[in-house]
Order: structure tokens, then C-alpha cells, then sequence
């Protein structure tokens, strides 16, 4: 059988709404893929434990809080300790541009901004999987 | 070390990784399992089902926590829907799962059903067993919640709890026709809700009038998942109902009834990619052709082809 792509998406902080988050998963649903949703409030360490029970290719974490700068490394981190970090990460949500190029050297592959065409994310999602295979 | 032996060592990554093969079904996963097979039968193997919404994935969360009060470790499969248009698949039982995601004694995985039909997915079966020779003490598995049709869990669980709502009212009738017979507890559950003890006596009237069911009589219980009220009834009823089993024997036979099915199943597989490969495509050929010369006919053709395995 053809090998799935599975993706998790989460929302770590405070912050309370997630309609960013569904239509993204919604969106990766669309295009054939197995989306874990889990929703908002999460940790750093739940959401790498997540990632790694489910064996996903890829996290997705939108974020509108501000503490980006914290969380995304955080993340990172935890999957390097776990020897999990072939798991691609992504961002979404409202990130100054600013701070793109020090998450992406920390190693958040790719920032998508509000507003993305969600087809963009599919796109990139799907050959950046490949890839990594 | 080898994938088997990794998993039977306690690492997370490793019983992933082999989930993800036994679903895909990768080529050698069939060896991996067979090397996990001395090490399963020891988990209590509990499915939990009834329609959306009713509070499985709650119960189930609450479920894991006393169960971990009591010192056992949790394994949980969580099968959600694949839409059939596009083969993909939005699970979302983790949202009600988060007082145990952080507890390193259990493990969570969310599965499509990716086509298959009847409350589970095709390969819930192995990733079961997985979890099994991981060493988990119990073993909860959510199913789809679609409807009437999801019996397929009482082929995987030793013991099977159904979940319903208070407020069914006329439809009860209906809904329960097909649930009777594989329910071996029922849980009316959001018993905050008016028309709880309704429902139980409803539920209750008619296990009276199902006769099936003689050596068990499945208990009815309220629960408010959300709240944590009522858990520990339906861990002690799961308890007693393993013990029924084990006592009377049941719980041999029905081991025994489902390892001759899987045997049956993997044997028939196994032809089946027999005739599909290419020693099996050729010798094919070649007996089509003895039939359109009128040398042979199909049915002794069939013989000759199965010769292998007919000794
Ligand atoms: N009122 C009430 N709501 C509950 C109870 N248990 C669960 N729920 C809610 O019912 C909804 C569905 O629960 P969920 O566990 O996802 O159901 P599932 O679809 O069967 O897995 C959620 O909003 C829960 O918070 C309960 O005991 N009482
Ligand atoms: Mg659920």
C-alpha cells in the first residue's frame, strides 16, 4: 500500500482559537493525508511525544501568541533529544519577518504567513515528504 | 538491533515505526510480527464503541487514568474515518486525550480506516498486537462510532463496552437491535444530561429479553466521563468480566476460534500471492493454454495448479 502522509498539527501557547489551525488540517485531510489534530493549549513536550507515538513526517504549529521564539526551539529541541528530528517542522500564523530567518537557523523549515493559499502548504508538504524519504 | 527486538526493549520509536509498517503493509513486516508473536497474550484487549459524540475518546482518557492509578500501563488505538474521496483523514480523539499524553507508560496512535469497513481499520488487528508484545497491561481501542454496523471490534476485544446517551427515546429500539449481543458492558455516559436513568432501564428491559446472553449478564452503569464520575465502576466491571471469562474457559476458546481465523486468513494470503507472482502467473499461463487445446479441462487444471500444496 502506498505510504500515507501523516502530519500533526497542534497549537502550543495560550492563546484561544484555532480556525487557522482547522483549515490548514482540513485542507491536508483534502489532499489525501492523515492529519493528527490535537488542538490548542499544547506543550512542547506533548506535542513531540505526540509526534513520535504517531510517527508523523511532518508537525505543523501555528502560533499567534508571541512566544514563538521560545516554543518553535523548544520543539526542536525535544525531537533532537528524542532522535526524532528527520520530522519536518513547520510554522504558521503571525510571525514578524523579522524573526523568520532566526527560526529557520534554529531549524523551523519553513514559515507560512496568514493568508497562505493552503494549496502552498500541500505543495511543499508533499515534495518536502519525498525528499525526506 | 533489529525492529522486533527494540520493540520488545520498550522503544516508543521502534513500536511506531512498526505501526506505520504494519499499515502500510511494508514488505518483511509479516517476519517482524511473526518474531513478536511468543510475546503477546497478555494484555486485557477492551474495545469501546458507540455513536460520535457519546464521550468515547473521554471515557477512554479517564479509563487510562485509573488504570494507571492501579499501577498498569495503557496502550490506546483510536480509529477515526477516511473519507473515501480523497483517502485522507482528520484524527482528532487526542483533543479529549490530554491528562495522559505525557505519561511515558502510554501510548497513543490514531488510525484512518482507509476503506475498510466495520468500525475498525484493516491492520487495528497488528497494531494491537504490537502494542501487546510492547508489554502494555490493557489494551483500549476506539472505534469508528458510525452506526450499526461496527461489530467488527468484538473480533479483536476480549471484552466490549458500549457507550450511549441519555435522551434516545423511540429510537432505542432500533439503535440497540445490533448492539445487544456484542455489548459485555454498557455505560450510559453524560448522566448529567435528563432521561440518564431512563435510558439505563430501557437498556435494561431489553437485556432482560435478550436471551444470548446466559453466563454474563452485562452490567449497566452511568458515567460522567467528563468529570471523572463512574470510571472506576467500569474499570472494576472490565475487571470482572476478564476474570468470567478466563474462569469459564471462554476466554481459551475464543483465542483459539480467532487464531484459527488469522491462520486461515494468512494461509489464503498466501495464495493468493501464490497465484500472483510469477512462478504462479506462468504455470497459469501455461494450463489456459492445455485448456484452449482441448487438452485439459479447468477443474483438473485447478488440481494440477494446487499440486503443491495438496501434496
Ligand atoms: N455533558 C457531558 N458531556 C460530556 C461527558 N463526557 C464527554 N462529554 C463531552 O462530549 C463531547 C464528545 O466527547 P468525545 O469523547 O469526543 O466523544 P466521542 O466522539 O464518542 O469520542 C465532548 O465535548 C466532551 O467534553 C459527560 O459526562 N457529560
Ligand atoms: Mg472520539
Amino acid at each position: 500500500m502506498e505510504k500515507k502522509i501523516r502530519v500533526l498539527i497542534a497549537k502550543p501557547g495560550l492563546d484561544g482559537h484555532d480556525r487557522g489551525a482547522k483549515v490548514v488540517a482540513r485542507a491536508l485531510r483534502d489532499a489525501g493525508m492523515e492529519v493528527i489534530y490535537m488542538g490548542l493549549h499544547q506543550t512542547p513536550e506533548r506535542i513531540v511525544e505526540a509526534a513520535i507515538q504517531e510517527d508523523v513526517d511532518v508537525i505543523g504549529l501555528s502560533l499567534l501568541s508571541g512566544a514563538h521564539m521560545t516554543l518553535f526551539p523548544d520543539v526542536i529541541e525535544l525531537l533532537e533529544e528524542n532522535d526524532a528530528d528527520d520530522i519536518i517542522v513547520l510554522g504558521g500564523g503571525i510571525i514578524p519577518d523579522k524573526d523568520v530567518e532566526g527560526l529557520k537557523e534554529k531549524g523551523v523549515r519553513m514559515v507560512f504567513g496568514p493568508g497562505t493559499p493552503t494549496d502552498e502548504i500541500v505543495e511543499y508538504i508533499e515534495q518536502n515528504v519525498k525528499v525526506a524519504r | 538491533m533489529d525492529l522486533a527486538s527494540r520493540v520488545l526493549d520498550g522503544d516508543r520509536r521502534a513500536v511506531a515505526r512498526l505501526m506505520s509498517k504494519a499499515e502500510n503493509e511494508a514488505p518483511g513486516v509479516k517476519k517482524i510480527l511473526a518474531e513478536l508473536h511468543n510475546h503477546i497474550g497478555n494484555a486485557h484487549i477492551i474495545g469501546i464503541t458507540g455513536p460520535p459524540g457519546s464521550g468515547k475518546s473521554t471515557l477512554v482518557d479517564k479509563l487510562t487514568l485509573e488504570y494507571r492509578k492501579q499501577g498498569k500501563t495503557v496502550g490506546i488505538i483510536a480509529v477515526d474515518p477516511t473519507s473515501p474521496f480523497t483517502g485522507g483523514a482528520l484524527l482528532g480523539d487526542r483533543i479529549r486525550m490530554n491528562e495522559i499524553a505525557l505519561d511515558k507508560e502510554v501510548f497513543i496512535r490514531s488510525m484512518g480506516t482507509r476503506g475498510h469497513l466495520g468500525g475498525l481499520a484493516k491492520k487495528t488487528g497488528d497494531l494491537v498486537k504490537i502494542l501487546d508484545a510492547f508489554g502494555k497491561d490493557i489494551i483500549l481501542v476506539e472505534t469508528v462510532g458510525a452506526g450499526q454496523s461496527e461489530v467488527e471490534i468484538v473480533g479483536t476485544a476480549y471484552s466490549t463496552v458500549i457507550v450511549e446517551v441519555p435522551g434516545l427515546g423511540d429510537d432505542i429500539q432500533a439503535i440497540k437491535a445490533g448492539i445487544l449481543e456484542i455489548g459485555d458492558i454498557f455505560v450510559v455516559n453524560k448522566s448529567d444530561l435528563d432521561g440518564a436513568d431512563e435510558t439505563a432501564r430501557e437498556l435494561d428491559a431489553m437485556l432482560d429479553m435478550n436471551s444470548n446472553n446466559l453466563d454474563w449478564r452485562p452490567p449497566i452503569l452511568q458515567t460522567r466521563a467528563k468529570d471523572g464520575n463512574g470510571i472506576s465502576q467500569v474499570a472494576d466491571a472490565l475487571n470482572d468480566h476478564m476474570v468470567h471469562m478466563k474462569e469459564t474457559g471462554i476466554l481459551y476458546k475464543l483465542v483459539r476460534a480467532r487464531t484459527k481465523d488469522e491462520l486461515e486468513e494468512i494461509i489464503s494470503e498466501n495464495i493468493r500471492s501464490y497465484i500472483d507472482g510469477t512462478h504462479g502467473e506462468e504455470e497459469l499461463e501455461e494450463l489456459v493454454d492445455r485448456i484452449m487445446d482441448g487438452e485439459l479441462d479447468p477443474y483438473n487444471a485447478a488440481e494440477i495448479f494446487l499440486k503443491p500444496f495438496t501434496g
